[in-house]
């Protein structure tokens, strides 16, 4: 699969993308990483032209509720409708249902097991081999259950 | 469960050639499928309906160690070229595990212009180490870009050892970058890409001891007949980087280069007929489960 890892908005903690980025390399995919500080246009871009299968954002200053529902829907209006969205970093469980409404299919806190986000990945590629809604603008309820 | 790279998910409902045309037409997220196709060898030359390119010099080949600062001096490129009208493709290479496959691809990350600039389409190739269709993929690759209309392609290597001066071999043109306190000068003497190199840029001109780099690869070369260009230029303060473009638009072939180049890409197409091999598995195995050498296969296997 072809991943990308991003960090939108003015947010400088990237341990996380990075290891997140280290681990799906280690799995066998091929991880895109776009650097600090994207813009959720510039993230898009960078889905589109790398024609990315997957794409997981990392935000821990607090302004995902903002930025990762602007990203799913940029995405939809780029025609990038099967993309799958995951997102992780400091967020609150109560703020996750209006995340996956927006589209996205998982999102990891702290304490995430690092096979949970290939398990995740292999769950996807499961879906789409069988042609199930995965992407975010495909619709369905499916969302992966995440241990932390 | 066994990802396999490159199953390309998205994309898989349309045609090359629709995209192809699509893109021509300068629609980006097909050409951003297409080349996915193209990266997992499920389109050619022949399918797509195009001959191979002429050697024009438009295909630019970008090489030199780690941490010289080849993806800052593209990114510097990148906005001068379309500040004067041009539209610039890039192909950044990066290495495959040879354990799991898997690849990170990190040399958007100093690209500023990949992700704003219409007229900049920036894509990463990892090198999948396997059926050597490495080569063949960035062929192709440049070749649908040009056809896209982007005037120049830049390709990036990753920099290191003798099978990244193979992928550049495959560019019209070979840029080596160089920079300041990489050793002594007996550095330069040394062979290597240096000898197949069209133009050698030494970059970081803002740090001390740039100018003696310079001076050092000027020296060595000045022996050989026919030495290339050798510019300063530095990412960081923009030095010398309108120079470098300019003079990379019109860069000729170095003079006698052409048999080094020859083989370079005659060995860049042997790598990739013999690990396109059916049984390229079953031969590794066998290498690593016996006593037999790999010189001893070779010599058993592909005499002619």
């Amino acid at each position: 699969m072809r991943i990308v890892i991003a960090k939108p908005g003015l947010d400088g903690h990237d341990r996380g993308a990075k290891v997140v980025a280290r681990a799906l390399r280690d799995a066998g995919h091929e991880v895109i990483y776009t650097g600090l500080r994207r813009t959720p246009e510039q993230i898009v871009r960078t889905v589109l032209d790398e024609d990315a299968d997957m794409v997981g954002l990392s935000s821990l200053s607090g302004a995902h509720a903002f930025l990762f529902p602007r990203i799913c829907q940029l995405l939809i209006e780029a025609g990038c409708n099967d993309v799958t969205v995951f997102g992780g970093g400091i967020i609150p469980l109560a703020e996750r249902p209006i995340l996956f409404e927006s589209g996205m299919r998982a999102i990891f806190g702290p304490g995430t097991k690092m096979h949970e986000m290939s398990d995740f990945v292999d769950a996807v590629v499961e879906r789409v081999s069988t042609n199930q809604p995965v992407g975010v603008g495909e619709g369905g309820d499916w969302v992966w259950s995440s241990g932390a | 469960m066994k990802v396999e790279i490159g199953s390309g998910l998205a994309g898989r409902e349309r045609l090359p050639t629709t995209l192809f045309e699509q893109a021509i037409s300068g629609n980006r997220r097909s050409l951003a499928k297409l080349l996915t196709a193209v990266e997992n060898g499920e389109v050619s030359h022949d399918s797509l309906g195009i001959s191979p390119r002429e050697v024009d010099g438009s295909v630019i080949g970008v090489t030199g160690a780690p941490g010289v600062g080849k993806s800052c001096l593209i990114d510097r490129l990148l906005s001068t070229w379309t500040s004067n009208g041009l539209k610039i493709a890039v192909i950044a290479v990066d290495p495959s595990s040879p354990l799991t496959g898997g690849a990170l691809l990190g040399d958007r990350v100093r690209m500023e212009s990949a992700d704003n600039n219409p007229n900049v389409f920036v894509r990463s190739f990892a090198t999948r180490n396997q059926p050597g269709g490495m080569p063949n993929a960035v062929v192709l690759a440049a070749d649908v870009m040009r056809h896209c209309d982007y005037d120049v392609v830049l390709i990036e290597t990753v920099g290191a050892g003798q099978s990244e001066i193979r992928v550049v071999s495959v560019a019209d043109r070979i840029v080596l970058v160089e920079a300041p306190l990489r050793g002594d000068e007996v550095q330069a003497e040394k062979a290597g890409v240096i000898e197949l190199a069209d133009m050698i840029v030494v970059n970081k001109s803002d740090l001390e001891g740039s100018d003696r780099a310079a001076a050092n690869i000027i020296s060595a070369l000045e022996v050989a007949s026919n030495p290339p260009p050798v510019l300063l230029a530095s990412a960081k303060t923009s030095e010398g980087i309108e120079e470098l473009a300019d003079q990379l638009r019109t860069l000729p072939a170095k003079p006698g280069a052409e048999l080094a180049r020859a083989r370079e890409r005659l060995l860049t197409a042997w790598d990739s007929a013999l690990l396109s091999r059916k049984d390229i598995n079953e031969v590794l195995d066998s290498l690593t489960s016996s006593d037999n050498s790999a010189q001893e296969w070779v010599e058993k296997n592909l005499r002619w």
